[in-house]
């Protein structure tokens, strides 16, 4: 009973850190622009895609093949790095394209959330159009080990993942509180008229949120391809959708609510579907959801703004 | 000319479209993307309420579609027709050409006891929380079906077929355009009059200053409850016509990405719009119907489509102005003192 | 029957004490003023009154009603209207559209009528357009009615949120810091116009102010608020000469410097 219940934790915990680490994403963008990127499930999906192509390269399981075999584990780290590096491209270059112009015409903001959906579509559909429906399995980077501890199985990725999303956690702490960027970013969100005004450079800081928004969605998307090594073009929107709502039972705009709301979310289904039929995962997690809403509005770490009159 | 001229031309329209269904002027493929187009006006044009005229965000809008959908279809296939699950039908089949009205309505109402689940959160909760919450209600709605095995859980729905010829035996006419014509005429008709009513527009009111409202005498949790109600319910009677169309619904239907569609025309429309709601359920519709053959570049066209004219026009096709601000003799043609009523 | 009682009215933020054992009692008809230091707590003060905020501890009686514990509209519709310190009006809504909306207590009828536009929604709107017509008219926006208020001078708004307030046809009318970034000229007209509206509506008017010239032009009586707590009454004249109120508001110089 406890091993089980022991083995369930850790698979929250693993479950958890992936919407932990694309929640981020969806809350970093909102506490600066106040813009649901909804495409960010999708650049989460564009990022394991990198990633497959760029450990499928390394590999030399192209036609180009270097003339020495690298280690697997030297691909993993090349990857991860390049992959974060590459999406964080994507990301800025949507938000330059498609949602800069819009905020210089002074758009409404739900029509910056509009054209935020149809860019998700548009990398979907795209990746579906140009590479085809067939799914894509993973390269196995890190050999599969598993170490059993007390009657439970631990896998090395699991370890890993957890590991990685508790480093990411602690990066980006110091990032926002120490830096002079991180601090800008919060700055904008605690008031958005004054701060272009103190000269803070907005588009840099704007710039700056993707970069670090779209990488951590892209090492999700790393550590995901490795955990559950089957890649369609799908993959983002379900999973981003419910990263978007663990960002939103966090608070969203807090880094830590963010993380919360993302392994709160992955132990209500990991732990939903441990102890009820599967079918029922969905209904159980968005109930519980809209009850935790309805009592207290503003997610976990959200404070309600007190309206002044 | 007067205060019944837009309603004249309406019926003359539903008059030359049913005539030409009846006829086979037209064939069955057009006719079925025209009442598609019809759905997608009422869906529309009632997400507008909330979103647009109330200013909330409203992204679940499938959720009370399906509930609509499904409580007309099983109420129908349980009155109507004799099934394994239901047993014999209730009552003759051939009273279903007189009693479909009333299950639509029934699936309305169903839509909008559904739309309390949104609407009594929403008294305390504002903007993007709220749209999580009717986020989660779709997916409660869709898994709430899904688990529901009497009704076919995740398989689906089917039988409606089966209403639909018997309403077509009991008297020969297009029976589901029909009333897809009156119920899109229904519902433009009932959203007009509601927001061009000092009443309807205290939502306006709440969408511009919620506090000033509640302060000036606007009872807000009212106002959001009936708005919130009065558009799930429409929605639900899209969902029921929608469900007689095809004869066969699943609850993967109903997902988010129908409820982004409408989404999609309710912005590209213009907020607070219901011209430009209706116009562009229309356009958008044949936008898609005529892009069919691309298959899946199809999606990748029509966003990159939506994003272009999003950037020329970043407040809508319409804005927050209607056809007749635009044109204002067609005013003069519309009401009798040749001023908005 | 006193128009309106206020017994022991407490509000706690947390920790922070806003407003402390606040009383007031308007008889009916008088013009007085809330003044006092920025922070002191008197918008506070008037949100509790109105409904928006719940006192701690203490009592409100309006017309006879203990009014703590109902919601805003609930309390506007016994009769009580307000504006605000930063214009509220509703800006995609015309100032003619403002002043019918506020009448939403009163419309008479619901969404039934207004889909079939019955006798009932003939008569009532009618009626909300004539009150909201006559107001215009006697408050000089006529011209205005089909503005956007966002388009008006700053003046007008303020005027055009006066008569949204005055078509709830209030017995006791709160304006919070009504002559705020007007100019010289405009805080002439206005406090005509104060004066005009008590005579003309015969009603109770309570208002804060910092325009010194404002307050001793237009009140009879004012009450001095600084850090939540009432620390001084009176005529104009002793108010000014309070020796407190100068302390609390300079330290050393005298309030009116306006």
């Amino acid at each position: 009973m406890l091993q089980s219940f022991m083995q369930n934790f850790l698979n929250a915990l693993q479950w958890g850190s992936f919407y932990a680490l694309i929640a981020l994403g969806y809350s970093l963008v909102y506490g600066v622009l106040l813009l649901i990127n909804f495409a960010h499930g999708d650049i989460f999906m564009v990022g394991a895609y990198i990633a497959f192509f760029l450990a499928t390269f390394l590999l030399g399981q192209y036609a180009f093949a270097f003339p020495f075999a690298l280690p697997p584990l030297m691909v993993f780290g090349i990857t991860v790095v390049l992959t974060m590096a590459l999406t964080a491209c994507v990301g800025v270059a949507i938000e330059r394209v498609a949602y800069r112009p819009l905020r210089r015409k002074g758009a409404s903001r739900l029509y910056v959330v509009i054209t935020a959906l149809m860019c998700g579509l548009i990398l979907e559909n795209g990746n579906l159009l140009f590479l085809g429906a067939n799914r894509r399995s993973f390269p196995e980077l890190l050999p599969g080990t598993v170490y059993s501890i007390g009657g439970m199985n631990v896998s090395n990725v699991k370890i890993v993942v957890i590991i990685a999303t508790l480093l990411v956690f602690v990066l980006l702490e110091t990032i926002v509180r120490k830096t002079k960027l991180g601090m800008a970013m919060r700055a904008i969100s605690y008031d958005r008229m004054a701060v272009p005004l103190m000269g803070i450079p907005l588009d840099t800081v704007i710039v700056f949120t993707f970069v670090l928004g779209s990488s951590l969605a892209a090492l999700a998307g790393v550590l995901f391809a490795i955990a559950y090594p089957v890649l369609e073009p799908y993959m983002g929107a379900l999973v981003g959708w419910k990263a978007f709502i663990a960002a939103v039972i966090g608070g969203i705009g807090e880094i830590r609510g963010a993380f919360l709301g993302g392994f709160l979310l992955g132990f209500v289904e990991i732990f939903v579907a441990a102890y009820f039929p599967s079918t029922l995962r969905d209904l159980i997690a968005f109930s519980i959801l809209l009850i935790f809403l309805s009592i207290k509005p503003t997610g976990i770490f959200g404070i309600a703004r007190a309206t002044k009159i | 000319m007067g205060r019944f001229t837009s309603l004249i031309l309406y019926g003359f329209f539903c008059v030359v479209v049913v005539a030409a269904a009846q006829g086979r002027w037209v064939n069955p493929y057009i006719l079925q993307i025209a009442m598609f187009v019809g759905i997608n006006v009422i869906l529309s044009a009632s997400l507008n309420l909330v979103n647009g005229y109330m200013g909330e965000f409203s992204v679940g809008h499938a959720g009370f579609m399906a509930v609509g959908a499904y409580v007309t279809s099983v109420l129908n296939v349980w009155l109507f027709s004799t099934t394994k699950v239901f047993g014999p039908a209730v009552l003759d089949p051939s009273t279903a050409v007189y009693l479909f009205p009333a299950t639509l309505l029934l699936g309305g109402i169903g839509a909008a006891l559904a739309g309390l689940l949104v609407a009594i959160p929403s008294f305390r909760t504002r903007g993007d929380y709220l749209a999580i919450i009717t986020l989660a209600v779709n997916y409660i709605v869709k898994s709430s079906i899904e688990n529901m095995q009497v009704i076919g859980g995740a398989r689906g729905f089917m039988g409606m077929s089966g209403i639909v010829n018997a309403m077509h035996e009991a008297v020969n006419l297009p029976w589901i355009l029909i009333w897809v014509l009156v119920c899109v005429g229904f519902t433009v008709w009932v959203i007009h009059r509601f927001v061009n009513s000092t009443y309807g527009k205290g939502i306006v009111a709440i969408r511009d200053d919620e506090i000033a409202a509640e302060i000036m005498s606007v009872n807000t949790p009212r106002m959001k409850m009936i708005a919130f109600m009065l558009s799930s319910g429409l929605a639900g009677v899209a969902g029921g016509l929608f469900a007689h169309i095809l004869g066969y619904i699943n609850p993967g239907t109903f997902t988010i990405m129908k409820s982004t569609e409408v989404l999609v025309m309710v912005y590209l429309g213009g907020m607070g719009s219901l011209s430009g709601s209706v116009l562009s359920a229309v356009s958008l519709t044949l936008v898609l119907e005529f892009f069919r053959p691309l298959q899946v570049a199809k999606w990748v066209v029509v966003p990159l489509l939506l994003i272009l004219l999003m950037l020329f026009r970043p407040e809508g096709i319409m804005g927050h102005r209607e056809f007749t601000d635009i044109f204002p003799r067609l005013r003069r043609l519309f009401s009798p003192k040749g001023k908005e009523e | 029957m006193a128009l309106l009682e206020i017994s022991h009215m407490t509000l706690f933020f947390g920790g922070l004490r806003a407003v402390y054992n606040f009383n007031m009692k308007l008889g009916g008809g008088e013009l007085v003023g809330l003044i006092g230091p920025n922070g002191a707590g008197k918008t506070t003060v008037f949100n509790m009154v109105c409904g928006f905020y719940r006192p701690t501890e203490g009592e409100v009686v309006f017309r006879g009603k203990r009014i703590i514990g109902l919601k805003p509209h609930e309390v506007t519709s016994l009769g009580m209207a307000r504006t605000f310190q930063s214009i509220r009006l509703w800006n995609s809504l015309t100032v003619f559209e403002n002043l019918c909306i506020s009448q939403h207590y009163r419309l008479g009828y619901g969404l039934w009528d207004a889909v079939w536009r019955t006798g009932r929604y003939r008569e009532n709107e009618r009626r909300v357009r004539n009150t909201a017509e006559e107001l215009l008219e006697i408050l000089g926006l006529r011209h205005y009615a089909m503005e956007y208020p966002k388009n008006l001078p700053y003046g007008l708004q303020r005027r055009v949120e006066i008569g949204r307030a005055l078509s709830i046809r209030p017995s006791l009318l709160l304006l919070d810091e009504p002559a705020a970034g007007m100019n010289p000229g405009e805080i002439e007209e206005l406090i005509e116009l104060i004066r005009w509206i008590r005579s003309e509506f015969q009603l109770t008017i309570w208002l804060i102010e910092h325009h010194m010239r404002v307050v001793m032009n237009v009140c009879e009586w004012i009450k001095v608020l600084d850090f939540g707590e009432t620390i001084a009454e009176g005529s104009p004249h002793e108010v000014k000469k309070n020796p407190r109120v100068i302390h609390a508001y300079l330290g050393e110089e005298e309030p009116a410097h306006a």
